[in-house]
């Protein structure tokens, strides 16, 4: 198919972001790398009256320290978090991320933003800001304001993110002493039919203070507060149990709901064992 | 025209020379192209005034059309003219798929667009024609339509349940067609057997995914009466008859062109009613009409195949010879059998081809095939093959378990013996020569199992679970009138080839065989250069066009190489014998002392040079004063070829899969595959080579990945490359291939079909594998494909659905 016809205007800054959306009206829509939003629009699943591409903006580029974290641009590329030096010592979870997010060629172009602002429930980087901990920093003519990322993502292709808002920007705290991201795909590439994001601290040889965020198993990322909590007062097979509590997933043509749970728990299993070193959970 | 003709008494053993080039590797002449960008594909061909045909398609598996309103639609910007089915049957005819040696067939008529009901989803309903394909779609949007939904056949355990609506009331009833091949004796056989062993399998169905999604291009130019199409297809010439029977105009006035083919597998033989509403459009219009299907037309409309479900048992003695098979197949098509090739073949050839590599006695095989309110099914690459050599190897592995012996063994004690052919097998199925044990030999030797048996054995130990399983299989290749023609359909079984030399000396060769991506030009161009003696860079190949070429079938059940590779070398060496007599006038010799050899006449005996041939046509073509007056002039033959003393050319080969399953997650990693096939003569060792290797990765797909998922409903679930899944080249194994050459003697080439070893083959060595790595466990799977869910499942590591 081919895209429906739409207005396209690029814009150089915030402000002109802004006066453009007003002059557009309500269906227009922000575009960067377009890695979800044009495919959407090939199938013609949507119609926008136009795009303004925000790819170009100089406030939205960039990666900075801030603190003890962090403050990466939302136009920074999957490929960029893959192979940023300051990423991969100051969020590794981020960068051991990247090469999971589909394809080379579309890691090129999708950008951090528009994940998240897509929300895919099977995208790794919500999983992984939530893990993490990090904020949001969305602006919108109103100024801007931080959401912290287990708020930020509501639910199946759902943001708190309001219409006028662009993301600018993704805050990272100080990085935990570990972090870990592993997934279940059929092929390299493919949407994860499960998959976990996890940020903990290894305390006399055992995972503590460990966030197990999971993702393709629910309408957004599912911080396993349950499995989390046990795998840091009884190890492993205690989460692995508790995820049970945690853990809800609906069933597609991959994977049943049941199924999905069991990936999970392999999941828990091989993060914490990745984690604390072979041999560290024989029997 | 004297001596008879043998392979030797042409030179075809000559290796020596340097245009021998059958049995080699020669680069293929149109691969610059390809990698250059410089293809031309139908999409690639524009013409003056083109208008481009969008499809609105029924969004349900059965429903009434109660009413369309295309007002809207037709006065939308750019929008040339709105057809509904209506509109199309008053110029183009609807077509009943059958054919007669299918005894009992039935099917019902089919329009370019239906008139009162849509019976799949995805069918095309409404077309509109416009000046772009955005504009068309934006017309698309506003069509209404008034849909009154039906219960949809969506299962085709119940298709036949009296309670089930009837698809076609016409028909009376949902069964397609049904045939038993039954040798008599199976059930005292069975009764009598020291051990049964049964599974039930199933195939998935699956689709074909071409790089280059159906096209076509169709004008009528009024003024001289004539439908041009340009046509991604395998078999121009049927489509030519097909055009020219359901548009009411004569053959001689439709010319299908095929430039480039992006792949075809099987998807561009049928005649599909989208394409067929195109070309009636053009007919009405006068105009240029362009129809591309996307990826989701693709998915939805690209026929469907191996949509089976297979109960089977084996009988084996206390020996481990193998007493007889007793099959039940049941199979859902679509709505409609596709024309004109049905789509019961693939059924029919589930019959014709289980227990095939194997000698024994007793055989019963039905195939039960029923209408589904689905995207139609047909021949996909492997008819039916892959289907029952699952089955087949399946249950050989389940007796060997049974037996205790190894399934080399188990295979080495049942394979037909390399010295017993001809040989007819239990089905009917008639072999001119076979090479099983051979095969199996040399594949054992590429394989060497006693060192992966024991790492099998060692890694267990820590955990790793590896299998390594094998599938004998036979191919159906080189098709005579037999498969289709004497059922009544047009499609020709014969083919035939035109090469000429022109005055400098180079070669052209017309062939109607069609190049679909896999070198067919290729290996044309090897053998005309091998047959007339000229170096391969200077011969041409044209194929595609129904004006110029010879009346031919088309690529299809691996052909190209056998009939339109048989039929190029008998009108090349023709030629050569053409050009030795005309030479022989001029330098007053014998014929019989003269050979052509790197485009020069030489001397046989020497091979000293007499006359290069641009001298000869600079002679014949400007000179022809200096010739005596009764030399011929001709420097063009033609010869056409067809299969006589065999129905069917089979190959046989023997396949095996090494690959470790998780057992946490499912998962199946593929670490190496090899094949030993027997396709005859082989003409370029490289192009059969990859052959082989894209079909095993084919077939893979099919074990592993490829499924067409429909709902209850009826609805197609998997129609983006997202949700519909094919083998990615990093999951692939090496794949390791080797050959025996049995030729057949039919042809002087000697050649077999090579294109659909590898998928016939794979799945059953990647299942038997499969079951292999788990067999500590106890689990077993036979449905295809191995997903890790149906993994999991069978481990019991996760509740069944």
């Amino acid at each position: 198919m081919k895209w429906p016809a739409f207005a396209y205007a690029r814009a150089n800054s915030l402000e002109e972001a802004f006066a453009l959306k007003r002059a557009a009206g309500a269906d227009a829509k922000w575009i960067a790398g377009g890695q979800s939003l044009l495919v959407s629009l090939a199938y013609r699943l949507q119609a926008p009256g136009a795009l303004i591409d925000i790819s170009r903006i100089a406030a939205l580029h960039g990666v900075a320290e801030a603190g003890a974290g962090l403050r990466i641009g939302a136009a920074t590329t999957h490929a960029k978090l893959g192979a940023d030096a300051l990423i991969g010592a100051r969020a590794p979870l981020l960068a051991q991320a990247a090469p999971l997010i589909a394809h080379a060629a579309i890691r090129n172009r999708g950008t951090l933003g528009g994940n998240i602002a897509y929300a895919d429930p099977a995208s790794e980087l919500p999983a992984c800001l939530v893990a993490l901990g990090a904020t949001i920093v969305a602006a919108s003519p109103r100024g801007e304001r931080r959401i912290a990322a287990a708020d930020f993502f509501v639910g199946l292709f759902e943001t708190a993110l309001a219409e006028d808002e662009i993301i600018v920007a993704v805050e990272t705290p100080a990085p935990p002493a570990g972090s870990a991201i592993d997934e279940i795909a059929r092929r390299p590439g493919d949407y994860a039919m499960a998959g976990l994001a996890a940020a903990f601290d290894i305390e006399s040889g055992r995972l503590a203070h460990a966030r197990l965020v999971f993702f393709g198993v629910g309408g957004a990322p599912v911080h396993a507060v349950r499995a989390s909590t046990a795998l840091t007062l009884h190890g492993v097979a205690a989460a692995q149990a508790a995820l049970a509590g945690d853990l809800a997933p609906q069933g597609d043509h991959q994977a049943s709901g049941d199924m999905k749970l069991h990936l999970a728990r392999v999941l828990t299993r091989r993060v914490a064992q990745a984690a604390l070193g072979p041999g560290s959970l024989a029997a | 025209m004297s001596a008879p003709r043998t392979p030797e008494s042409l030179g075809l053993s000559r290796a020596d020379l340097p245009n021998s080039y059958i049995g080699r590797s020669v680069p293929r002449p149109t691969a610059r192209k390809l990698v250059e960008g410089r293809a031309t594909y139908t999409d690639d061909v524009s013409l003056p005034r083109m208008l481009h045909a969008v499809f609105v398609r029924s969004p349900h598996a059965h429903a009434r059309i109660a009413s369309i309103d295309v007002a809207r639609a037709a006065a939308a910007p750019g929008v040339v003219r709105v057809f509904t089915g209506a509109d199309l049957a008053k110029v183009c005819d609807p077509w009943v798929a059958t054919l007669a040696h299918l005894k009992g067939m039935k099917s019902a008529p089919q329009y370019a667009l239906p008139l009162e009901r849509a019976t799949w989803q995805g069918e095309a309903v409404v077309a509109i024609v416009a000046d772009t394909v955005a504009h068309g779609e934006d017309a698309a949007a506003l069509v209404e339509i008034d849909w009154a939904p039906l219960p949809a056949l969506a299962d085709i355990e119940t298709a036949l349940s009296p309670e089930t609506p009837v698809l076609h009331a016409e028909l009376g009833d949902n069964l397609v067609f049904t045939r038993t091949a039954d040798t008599g004796g199976v059930d005292e056989a069975f009764a009598n057997a020291a051990h049964v062993v049964e599974a039930t399998f199933v195939s998935g169905r699956h689709t074909g995914v071409t790089l280059e999604p159906r096209s076509i291009l169709a004008d009528f130019n009024r003024a001289e009466g004539m439908l041009t199409v340009w046509h991604s297809t395998q078999a121009p010439h049927m489509m030519q008859g097909v055009f020219a029977k359901q548009l009411r105009l004569p053959e001689s006035d439709v010319r299908v062109i095929t430039r480039d083919v992006g792949g075809s597998f099987g998807v561009k033989v049928h005649v599909y009613p989208d394409e067929m509403a195109v070309a009636a459009m053009a007919r009405v219009l006068g105009r240029p009409v362009k129809f591309v299907a996307d990826r989701f037309e693709s998915f939805v409309s690209d026929i469907h195949a191996r949509d089976h479900r297979i109960k089977g048992r084996i009988a084996v003695d206390a020996d481990g010879r193998i007493l007889g098979f007793d099959i039940d197949d049941l199979t859902g098509i679509g709505p409609y059998s596709v024309y004109p090739r049905t789509s019961a073949i693939e059924g029919n050839q589930v019959v014709n081809l289980c227990g095939g590599p194997y000698d024994f006695k007793h055989y019963r095989c039905t195939t039960t095939v029923v209408l589904q309110n689905k995207t139609p099914t047909c021949q996909y690459r492997a008819v039916g093959h892959p289907i029952a050599t699952a089955v087949t190897e399946g249950l050989v592995d389940l007796a060997a378990e049974r037996l205790g012996l190894d399934p080399i063994e188990l295979r080495r004690r049942n394979l037909i013996r390399d010295d017993a052919y001809p040989f007819t097998s239990p089905p009917g199925m008639r072999f001119e020569g076979l090479s099983h044990h051979a095969a199996l030999d040399k594949l054992v030797a590429m394989v060497e199992p006693e060192k992966l048996r024991a790492e099998q054995a060692a890694l267990r130990a820590r955990g790793v679970y590896r299998g390594l399983g094998f599938a004998s299989f036979i191919e159906l290749t080189n098709p005579s009138p037999f498969m289709y023609g004497i059922g009544g359909a047009r499609i020709s079984a014969q083919d035939g080839c035109t090469v000429r030399m022109d005055p400098d000396g180079s070669v052209v060769a017309m062939s109607g065989v069609t190049e679909q991506g896999q070198g067919t030009e290729a290996i044309l161009a090897q053998i005309v250069a091998h047959g007339v003696g000229v170096p391969v860079e200077r011969v041409k190949i044209v194929t595609g066009d129904t004006r110029v070429t010879p009346y031919g079938g088309g690529t299809w059940a691996c052909r190209g190489a056998g009939i339109g590779g048989e039929a190029a070398l008998q009108s090349a060496v023709a030629l050569r014998e053409q050009l030795i007599s005309v030479a022989a006038a001029i330098l007053q010799a014998a014929p019989e002392t003269l050979d052509v050899a790197m485009g020069e006449i030489v001397d046989r005996a020497s091979g000293s040079s007499r006359m290069p041939l641009a001298e000869l046509g600079r002679l014949v073509y400007f000179r022809g004063d200096t010739l005596p007056k009764d030399a011929p002039r001709e420097f063009v033959q033609t010869r056409h070829f067809i299969t006589k003393d065999y129905p069917f050319a089979f190959t046989n080969g023997v396949q095996a899969s090494w690959l470790e399953v998780d057992v946490e997650t499912g998962l199946v990693r593929l670490l190496k595959h090899w094949v030993v096939e027997d396709c005859g003569r082989i003409v370029n060792p490289k192009l059969v080579d990859e052959q082989v290797r894209g079909g095993v990765v084919q077939g893979i797909g099919g074990a592993l990945y490829e499924q067409c998922v429909y709902d209850a409903e009826g609805q197609l679930r998997t129609t983006t490359m997202a949700d519909y899944l094919v083998p990615l080249a990093a999951d692939m194994p090496d794949i390791a291939v080797g050959h025996v050459e049995t030729p057949t003697r039919e042809s002087l080439l000697g050649a077999k079909g090579a294109g659909e070893a590898g998928t016939a083959g794979a799945p059953a060595a990647v299942m038997n594998a499969i079951n292999d790595a788990l067999r500590p466990f106890g689990a077993k799977l036979f449905a295809q494909p191995f997903t890790p869910e149906r993994i999991l499942t069978a481990l019991g590591r996760v509740a069944p659905r």
